[in-house]
């Protein structure tokens, strides 16, 4: 018996505008003039949030993040896709996907600075929290997705996760369930070339993370994630298998990560790159868009800077609101233990308000003393 | 004591070559908190390791390579992943000697940074010493100095058993310490007496040490009464005699974690001296703890973090007991 194989695939790539911010007329989205300007809205949004977390980091004024410079196509192009009643599960690095679904920014501000107020978002958003614990999101995703589909909603999840994820056990066993329970859902792999220090290629041998769906008998394809359009169709294709009953889909967005993995990180001492930045600060998703709607005359200087005033002064309303809440209740940990408070919880509460209400007591009396 | 760490590594490496570290980021970056660093260049990426973002692989692979002879270093990155490696160390590292009937033994460390008062986000601060120790067959080391952080290390890697090396973070960078010249061990399962005194035993370890030892400090300046303390330095096995000694002799005890407190390393404490030191008690064992809940964020880690103040108030009342 001859040795013959069984089993043969291809991964595609998507790419619909080109860094010069040219479209493939073949591929074209066709998206109306709003549409464009909104998604273009959403990536300068999510540019002048991160900026802006950087300097009040720098400051003091905030505690360590991860910025998404450069990776805000991944995020803002698939939320932008996203039905009200679909799920939004990410991981801690899609801020313009994020403010695009209605968080609100002083609620980021919040969460990032160890203030756990930040995550009481409303539930209607069908947003979770950013998960710290990389690739843990993914099985959370799969059961919010069987559950919209034994609802029988017309709805979907959409996950999204670095390529260090694809490492974890949770990514695995996550992918394999949504296949096998044909679960409505969109796993979108932030491939960002880095995992910290680690790079993309110390990660996997793959030739592609797109073709990690083939082992689990899904769809996979690789997307420039810096094409906020190849974004868009790719997310809409794979919504609208999800919501066919058709199952799940992995999309690899292909990115870069300009800046540090968070702020405590200092990424001079594994990587020296300064070929590559340039490339890929050439492929800036912002820039390529532009670029586009400038040709279309949808577009100029005069916009830009109106766009930029008007998302610098919402966004210093919402720093301005999150450093004025000084509602501090120290003892809020204790509030969400358990749905009904325990009497040992209780009790605990009561002992730890009494010892920082003594320790702020002992701290006047040396003040006093000194 | 990060330095003493790096160390401790630097010359273990050196002087045995089945010893390897490996987890995430440890290579050419030299840890987030470079505790490796340096390895890689002077030992080379095939005994430093940098691996793919998966905790439950770093240590199931330690665990094979540990049964084949090597002696292999994992670094878990904090606190918060190292659930991820819990199914392997209980199912697996702690039990292979057991399952094996001795003849396969899983000589491995694993090093997890843990504790809070560093302004990290969430899962990065918790102290679960207590999980890990309650599994037979693992070792639970707790270093709390830079001195003793590179003797415990040391002994942890020489050790035949898997040892889970908790580092507290708050101290790596927080004081210094002179650490000598000579190459120095450490028992494994030794309590350290830190002061010696007469009234009254406190019990503490990692970062708790610090404050314990302010406390201690305080209390004889306040009271002139001598405070007996103790440092567990390994949690599991736990040193029973040093501490059953010490309530003996003193007849009251603090103990300070910084863990929540119920089903902790302290109630385990008060357990053993109850077994071992009633009848000498002229005071109920006191506690002063960190509280049921989840590790608070950065904002909010002062006020749950035990103090010296809190841990002076506790050493005086069991004193008026
Ligand atoms: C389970 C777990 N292990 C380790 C970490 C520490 N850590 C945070 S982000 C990160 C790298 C993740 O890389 P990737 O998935 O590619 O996402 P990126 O940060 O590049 O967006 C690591 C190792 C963590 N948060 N969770």
């Amino acid at each position: 018996m001859p040795r013959s194989p069984v089993a043969h695939f291809d991964i595609e790539y998507l790419q619909i505008l080109d860094p010069e911010g040219k479209v493939d007329a073949a591929l074209d989205p066709k998206l109306g003039k709003d549409e464009l300007l909104a998604l273009y809205r959403g990536l300068v949004w999510g540019r002048e949030a991160d900026e802006r977390m950087l300097k009040l980091q720098r400051q003091g004024r905030l505690g360590t993040f991860s910025p998404s410079v450069g990776q805000e196509a991944v995020s803002v192009g698939p939320s932008y896709c996203m039905g009200k009643t679909d799920w939004f599960v990410g991981a801690f690095r899609e801020l313009g996907g994020r403010l695009m679904r209605g968080h609100r920014f002083r609620d980021i501000l919040l969460f990032w600075n160890g203030r756990e107020e930040g995550s009481a978002i409303d539930p209607a958003l069908r947003t979770l929290c950013d998960s710290i614990i990389v690739g843990a999101q993914v099985p959370h995703a799969v059961g919010l997705a069987y559950a919209q589909k034994l609802r029988g909603e017309q709805a979907a999840t959409v996950c999204w996760f670095g390529d260090g994820a694809t490492s974890q056990g949770d990514f695995h066993e996550g992918l394999n369930f949504a296949a096998v329970w044909q679960a409505p859902v969109v796993f979108i792999c932030q491939n960002n070339q880095w995992a910290i220090s680690v790079p993309r290629k110390l990660q996997t041998r793959s030739q592609s993370l797109a073709q990690k769906a083939i082992a689990y008998g899904m769809p996979g394809i690789q997307v420039d994630g810096n094409d906020v359009l190849a974004m868009v169709v790719a997310t809409r294709e794979a919504l609208a298998r999800a919501k066919r009953g058709e199952g799940p889909t992995l999309i690899e967005a292909v990115t870069y990560r300009m800046g540090v993995h968070t702020t405590a990180d200092d990424p001079t001492r594994y990587r020296d790159e300064a070929a590559a930045q340039a490339e890929w600060a050439a492929k800036d998703p912002i820039l390529r868009l532009r670029r586009y709607l400038e040709a279309k005359k949808l577009w100029d200087e005069k916009r830009e800077e109106a766009l930029r005033e008007e998302l610098r002064a919402q966004i210093a309303e919402e720093v301005k609101a999150f450093e004025a809440d000084t509602t501090f209740a120290l003892d809020a940990p204790f509030e969400y233990v358990f749905g009904t408070e325990h009497a040992a919880i209780t009790e605990q509460r009561a002992e730890f308000l009494a010892l920082i209400a003594r320790d702020a007591e002992r701290e006047r009396e040396e003040a006093g003393r000194g | 004591m990060i330095q003493a760490i790096n160390l401790a590594l630097t010359e273990m490496m050196g002087e045995d070559d089945s010893v390897l570290v490996m987890g995430e980021d440890v290579g050419v970056n030299g840890g987030v908190f470079r505790a490796t660093e340096g390895l890689h260049a002077r030992f080379g990426e095939a005994r430093v390791l940098d691996t793919p973002v998966a905790e439950s692989a770093i240590v199931g692979t330690g665990i094979g390579m540990a049964m084949a002879g090597l002696r292999p270093v994992c670094e878990i990155q904090f606190c918060g992943f190292s659930y991820l490696t819990m199914a392997q160390l209980e199912g697996h590292a702690s039990r292979v000697r057991n399952r094996s009937q001795g003849k396969l033994t899983v000589p491995m460390v694993v090093r997890v940074p843990y504790g809070g008062g560093v302004r990290a986000l969430e899962h990065h601060s918790e102290s679960r010493e207590a999980s890990f120790a309650h599994f037979p067959g693992l070792k639970v080391v707790i270093p709390s100095t830079p001195r003793n952080a590179r003797a415990l290390l040391r002994s942890a890697i020489a050790d035949p058993d898997t040892v889970l090396f908790m580092e507290p973070k708050h101290s790596y960078r927080a004081w210094r310490e002179e650490v000598p010249e000579a190459p120095e061990q450490l028992p494994i399962g030794k309590a350290e007496l830190v002061r010696e005194g007469t009234d009254i035993t406190l019990i503490a370890w990692g970062a708790m040490r610090r404050p314990a030892e302010q406390a201690a400090a305080l209390l004889g300046e306040q009271r002139g009464a001598t405070v007996e303390l103790i440092d567990l330095l390994t949690i599991a096995p736990l040193d029973v005699e040093t501490i059953a000694a010490s309530v003996q002799k003193t007849g009251r005890c603090v103990v300070v974690q910084e863990a929540p407190r119920s089903f902790g390393v302290s109630s385990e404490l008060v357990t053993v001296i109850n077994d071992r030191a009633l009848m000498y008690l002229e005071a109920p064992v006191a506690r002063v703890t960190g509280f049921d809940v989840v590790t608070p964020g950065f904002s909010r880690e002062k006020a749950y973090l035990p103090t010296a103040g809190r841990i002076a108030d506790a050493l005086a009342a069991t004193l008026d007991f």
